[in-house]
């Protein structure tokens, strides 16, 4: 049984609305607790530096066949990162595809705790989650691609959404998922045989049906399974000049489904669906309209999906999009990735450049949105890593966003267009730690549906971070470089009431983390008969009984059930 | 007849090969489907040899003793094929142009009968090119 | 007592078959039904012959020597940390459970660590690195693909199902199975022969050879043939050949030639040539033609083409007409991968380290260079000092050049049966048959994971390759933690969780109110 008690740091903790308080935090074992005995519990003197929960990252491609791939094809981008074995931590390669073994540490080493995995294939879940099991220190969890799956197709086509929830809970528990992921809905689909669909109401080829209606019946579906988090959406045209109307018409199409001014689904990496102008050429920033949608309704959470300037590496179930970047040319790698009867998928390695008109726009757009949309619980903080920038970046990112003055010194160094092009220059909005922490841990747990994550109350993960920064003497918005130094290195992370990092440096690789999983447990189980099985024959080239994820693929689960009403 | 036959060697597999190697490498099935070398109808009447006949091959990196076989399927004159197996690297070479891949296939190698030569099991050809083998 | 046990996969090739019916009788496989002859030889006979190894063996004085477990797990640890500069070579014929510890085992050795793709589909991997790949899974051949193109392959020798499964005999959601349409051209093929023979033997005169004999049909059938298309491209016509509508024999080592004359004619470019590689280039323009006209095309490649002059120039060439012709049509290539979980090897080296194959943690961390870490280029060089086998058979795959340079150091081969590497061994394990008498998890040839079930009990004594290669490594600790060096943690032991409790709506977020808290409230920051 270990105790801990963080002393005097300055709490930061928006979930229970403490902002920058002196006080103690108490560690018992894996849980935040009321108080422990101050003369036997391992002390942690915190004076002087800023307390918050761990940090919980919303969308971030760390594991499957896709990032492995995207592994495999970069050994140019391992070359410049090796990392060497320790005698506690394990030896790999980082750059914008990390090994497993180094994005564990490098996410500790920030203060995360918890990672949710952007996208899988439910056919190549088993994959994702032996690479899970071997990313240490963070808690972890995936979205299962399903807007193309064919059952939902066919059964949101005949208007079954009972039967949909049915199907979609299997299939989340088979996959030992945690939401329902839809990526350009009806495009992946049409991507089999090389098409797209351009608008919400396209017609998906082949079967009856319209990516508005794939994503009106699944928050259906979402909500009928009482899942912890909304669906997690990759609109239609996304990365595609004059964009920001299809998100608009995504955003106008499922307004009505919110009951309880509520959210019902989170668009990730928006900065890729907020292009306006017809052609690149013509190419503007669309983020005002997006973030005046945003200011004036409650039913939508996003991510920013923030570009950073990097030579990184572009992955995504969206096949047809990376088709259209690599028609754009100048890239010498593409990999395209069909997945037969539920997705595709494409990479190609990007390299953002400051001189690049469109790259530094792109880096305008991200921080406009998160910056033009006034309340934090509903834009969090990503680069959609590796696709904007690696996860390390983040606190770049962090320095953009509470620092002017950070903004400036970029804004000089980038190509013209992000200051023309964008409303950029003239927002002086700089936000505070507080809203930093609503934005990287807070709010994110909250949209994840975590009721022990992203803050310090009684009963919370012991999952903390610690960073030295102190708010009565630092002016982070002036002084950015020494608290982006201090996010990029926290000075402790605690994962499960563990001191896991020390000074941005590892110092106990042994705790595995635990994969997060939902199990909406319908009313009626899902009827897999003999008709079910013969069309699972049909679909598939694995048998059905072959193709769940069994418990040997999951190191350490926790299991999250939920009653569906269906 | 001719005393030499130059010719392509391709290497590569082929069902009994598959079998042979799933029933055991000591298998009869094995011996029979691996120490063996696949030629054109024209090149068997070129060098005077049979279905059965014994022929030595040889390449630039060794020489081995295999039995000579009618290629079924097709015509390929001036080419000859050896299933993978312990026969076939004896004379496959370990040029590999830097890039971890030996010479498998697609490389010069002479033909001739050897009718008084023995085709060697699995374990007298580990003997003869390694000096050890299972012998307990 | 017999059982039927149901959707068993083979543990052979890439194809990874999951629908094999095995029937066991006392501990023994007796029947297996779906499965090829290469499955049957080795579920049903192979695994249980009499080649199977029992026991440990160390050879002393030349010969080989029954000695326990603990003596031999000694010993080979033993011989890997006196090593400099130990290789681990293998690793396609196990589970991902054993490959992960294999990459901890290398990087505690500081060993050089490659797998059998540098010999079999290595080059294909560098070439995707060097320009990516458009891919599909093989379900979505199934459904959709109405062109198919085997190049440089057998698969009916080295894949037998995969034709019947995944291809042109398959039924999908968008095209049919065209194994009809086969039975029909058999007949009309033996018909044609029977007439050739009568009229042989009424005008004692040999029929006019058709023109280009060996390319098979004549181009018009492609065009006007419905359904699915199959073209095979190979040095040789082999039985794949026959089943396909079209074969285009090529000369040896020319596959780059005429990928590249393809190109040409798909990106509507004049050539001023006759023949490329011995195809002539009508021929070569109802290829392309027809690769064009396609809705959904595919390349299957083999060893023909990274085994030749060329090597990944070759996959690379034809990768970029795959590409190129996605500006047409729909078109995907992938490799026909050799061994049951040879993908898995890449994909398992590449998680934990960054890179595929061919890598070398002398340094401390992972180093990636084919052509320099690859084991037979390490060899060649004569550069390491001692070699571990683990699943594989490079005795009967490498050439005896190389293989005379591996037997010049101490040798520690794992496998399960006596095969050729074995029979040469310093230190001989057995283990047991994964996909038979224990359960992992194993990538088919398009990374598609599936997980091969224990369908009988291994014999005693005899562990798997996970917990053989774990008490290895423990074993190198230990060695290396008495000479005082530092040495890595262990996987930590996973200690049970309670799973957390459900809430009751879903985006309802429980805690609302300040909950109390330790705290004395020193100051406020203002």
């Amino acid at each position: 049984m270990t105790e801990i008690l963080i002393k005097n740091g300055f709490v930061v903790d928006p979930r229970n609305k403490i902002n920058c308080e002196k006080m103690d935090i108490a560690i018992k074992d894996n849980k935040i607790v009321q108080k422990v005995n101050e003369k036997t519990a391992q002390i942690i003197d915190a004076s002087g530096l800023t307390v918050m929960a761990g940090g919980v990252d919303i969308h971030s491609h760390i594991a499957g066949a896709e990032v492995n791939t995207g592994r495999i094809i970069r050994p140019e981008d391992h070359y410049k990162d090796p990392v060497r074995k320790t005698s506690i931590t394990r030896g790999g390669t980082g750059y914008s595809i990390p090994s497993t073994f180094v994005t564990g540490y490098r996410y500790s080493a920030m203060g995360y705790t918890s990672v949710f995995n952007g996208s899988i294939a439910p056919m190549k879940a088993k994959h994702a989650h032996e690479e899970l099991n071997d990313i240490p220190l963070i808690d972890k969890g995936t979205y299962i691609l399903s807007g193309d799956w064919w059952f939902v197709l066919e059964n949101l086509a005949k208007g079954d959404i009972d039967e949909c929830a049915r199907l979609v809970s299997w299939l989340i528990h088979s996959t030992r998922g945690y939401a329902i992921k839809v990526v350009n809905p009806g495009g992946l689909e049409s991507w089999g045989f090389g098409r797209n669909v351009h608008s919400i109401d396209d017609q998906v080829p082949n079967f009856d049906i319209t990516p508005r209606e794939i994503m009106r019946g699944l928050i259906k579906v979402n909500k009928k399974l009482n899942m912890p988090h909304t669906i997690h959406l990759h609109t239609n045209n996304l990365g595609i000049p004059g964009n920001y109307q299809t998100t608009l018409d995504t955003m106008n199409a499922l307004e009505d489904l919110s009951t309880d001014g509520k959210p019902v689904a989170h668009i990730t990496h928006v900065q890729f669906c907020a292009f306006k102008g017809e052609n690149w050429r013509k190419f503007k920033s669309g983020a005002e309209d997006i973030a005046k949608y945003m200011n004036n309704h409650t039913h939508m959470t996003m991510d920013m999906g923030q570009v950073t300037f990097s030579d990184t590496t572009t992955m995504t179930a969206d096949g047809p999009f990376e088709f259209s970047l690599y028609e754009l040319g100048g890239h010498l790698k593409w990999v395209n990735s069909d997945v037969e009867t539920e997705s595709s998928g494409g990479i190609i390695p990007f390299h953002y450049k400051r001189n690049s008109p469109v790259s530094a726009l792109q880096w305008s757009i991200g921080l406009e949105l998160a910056l033009l949309i006034k309340d934090p619980w509903k834009i969090f903080m990503t680069t959609d890593h590796p696709n904007g920038g690696p996860f390390y970046d983040y606190p770049k990112v962090l320095a953009w966003l509470y620092s002017k003055k950070a903004r400036e010194a970029t804004l000089k160094r980038c190509h013209k267009s992000a200051r023309k092009k964008s409303l950029l220059p003239s927002i002086d909005r700089e936000l505070s730690l507080y809203e930093i922490a609503i934005m990287t841990r807070a709010g994110t747990a909250q949209a994840l549906g975590l009721p022990n994550k992203g803050h310090l109350g009684i009963g919370a993960d012991a999952d903390v971070a610690i960073f030295n920064i102190n708010p009565e003497t630092l002016d982070i918005a002036q002084k950015f470089r020494t608290a982006r130094k201090a996010f990029a290195n926290a000075a402790y992370t605690l994962k499960d009431g563990t001191i896991v990092a020390k000074d941005g440096q590892v110092v106990n690789s042994q705790i595995p983390g635990r994969t997060i999983w939902v199990d909406a447990q319908t009313k009626d189980p899902c009827r897999i008969d003999d008709e079910m099985k013969r069309k699972f024959k049909e679909y598939w080239t694995i048998e059905y009984e072959n193709y769940p994820v069994t418990d040997h693929y999951v190191k350490v689960s926790d299991k999250l059930s939920v009653k569906a009403s269906v | 007849m001719e005393q030499k036959l130059r010719a392509t060697l391709i290497t590569g597999r082929t069902i009994e090969q598959g079998v042979g190697k799933e029933l055991g490498k000591g298998s009869e099935e094995y011996y029979v489907g691996c120490a063996v070398c696949f030629f054109d109808k024209s090149d068997m009447v070129k060098l005077g040899i049979k279905n059965g006949s014994i022929v030595r091959v040889t390449s630039k990196y060794g020489s081995v003793i295999v039995k000579a076989q009618k290629y079924r399927w097709g015509v390929m004159p001036g080419m000859v094929f050896m299933p993978c197996g312990s026969w076939a690297n004896v004379i496959r070479g370990d040029e590999t142009y830097t890039m971890g891949m030996p010479l498998y296939r697609g490389f010069p190698v002479e033909v001739e009968a050897a009718p008084d030569q023995a085709v060697l099991t699995l374990e007298e050809l580990l003997m003869q090119q390694f000096g050890r083998n299972s012998d307990e | 007592m017999s059982k039927t046990i149901n959707n068993v996969v083979c543990p052979i090739c890439g194809c990874l078959c999951d629908d094999l019916e095995v029937t066991v009788e006392n501990n023994e496989i007796v029947k297996m039904k779906n499965g090829c002859a290469v499955c049957e030889a080795k579920m049903v006979h192979g695994y249980k012959s009499e080649e199977r190894i029992l026991k440990p063996m160390i050879r002393k004085d030349g010969k080989l020597v029954s000695v326990s477990m603990d003596e031999a797990v000694k010993k080979a640890a033993q011989i890997l940390t006196d090593a400099k500069y130990p290789l681990l070579f293998g690793w396609s014929s196990t589970v991902g459970e054993a490959q992960r510890i294999g990459v901890e085992l290398a990087e505690e050795l500081g060993a050089t660590l490659d797998n059998c793709c540098s010999v079999c589909h290595g080059p294909s991997v560098m070439a995707t690195q060097e320009i990516g790949i458009p891919a599909a899974t093989l379900g979505q051949i199934r459904h959709r693909a109405d062109l198919i193109v085997y190049w440089a392959c057998n698969p009916w020798a080295s894949h037998p199902r995969h034709v019947e499964r995944y291809t042109a005999f398959t039924d999908g959601r968008f095209e049919g199975s065209e194994w009809q349409s086969y039975v029909k051209k058999l007949k009309a093929d033996s018909n044609r022969k029977k007439m050739e023979m009568a009229s042989k033997r009424i005008s004692r005169v040999e029929p006019p050879t058709k023109a280009a004999s060996f390319t098979g049909p004549p181009p018009q059938m492609l065009e006007h043939k419905p359904g699915r298309k199959m073209i095979v491209v190979d040095v040789r016509k082999t039985m794949t050949a026959e089943v396909a509508d079209y074969f285009l024999q090529i000369e040896p080592n020319r596959d780059y030639d005429v990928i590249e004359a393809l190109r040409c004619l798909v990106t509507d470019q004049e050539l001023d040539v006759e023949k490329v590689g011995g195809i002539p280039l009508d021929t070569l323009r109802e290829v392309a033609d027809a690769m064009m006209s396609c809705e959904f095309g595919v390349i299957y490649f083999g060893l023909g083409m990274t085994q030749s002059l060329g090597r990944f120039r070759n996959i690379e060439i034809a990768i970029a007409l795959a590409r190129d012709l996605n500006r047409k049509t729909k078109f995907v290539i992938s490799p026909m991968r050799g061994h049951f979980n040879v993908t898995g090897a890449n994909n398992v080296f590449a998680w934990q380290t960054g890179y595929p194959f061919a890598l070398d943690f002398s340094q401390g961390y992972p180093q990636f260079n084919p052509g320099e870490n690859t084991a037979v280029d390490l060899l060649r060089r004569n550069d390491n000092d001692a070699t571990l086998i683990i699943s594989a058979d490079p005795a009967a795959h490498f050439p005896s050049v190389i293989m005379q340079n591996m037997m010049k150091h101490p040798l520690i081969t794992i496998n399960p049966d006596m095969n050729a590497i074995s029979r040469l061994g310093d230190v001989v394990f057995p283990t047991q048959w994964c996909g038979i008498e224990y359960a992992g998890t194993a990538y088919r040839m398009d990374a598609v994971p599936i997980t091969l079930k224990k369908v009988v009990e291994p014999p005693p004594g005899i562990l798997t390759d996970e917990e053989l290669l774990v008490r290895i490594l423990e074993e190198v600790r230990a060695i290396k933690a008495k000479r005082g060096e530092p040495v890595g943690q262990a996987e930590p032991k996973i200690a049970p969780h309670k799973p957390t409790k459900a809430t009751k709506t879903s985006r309802e977020c429980p805690i609302q109110e300040k909950p109390k808290r330790v705290t004395k409230k020193t100051k406020k920051v203002a």
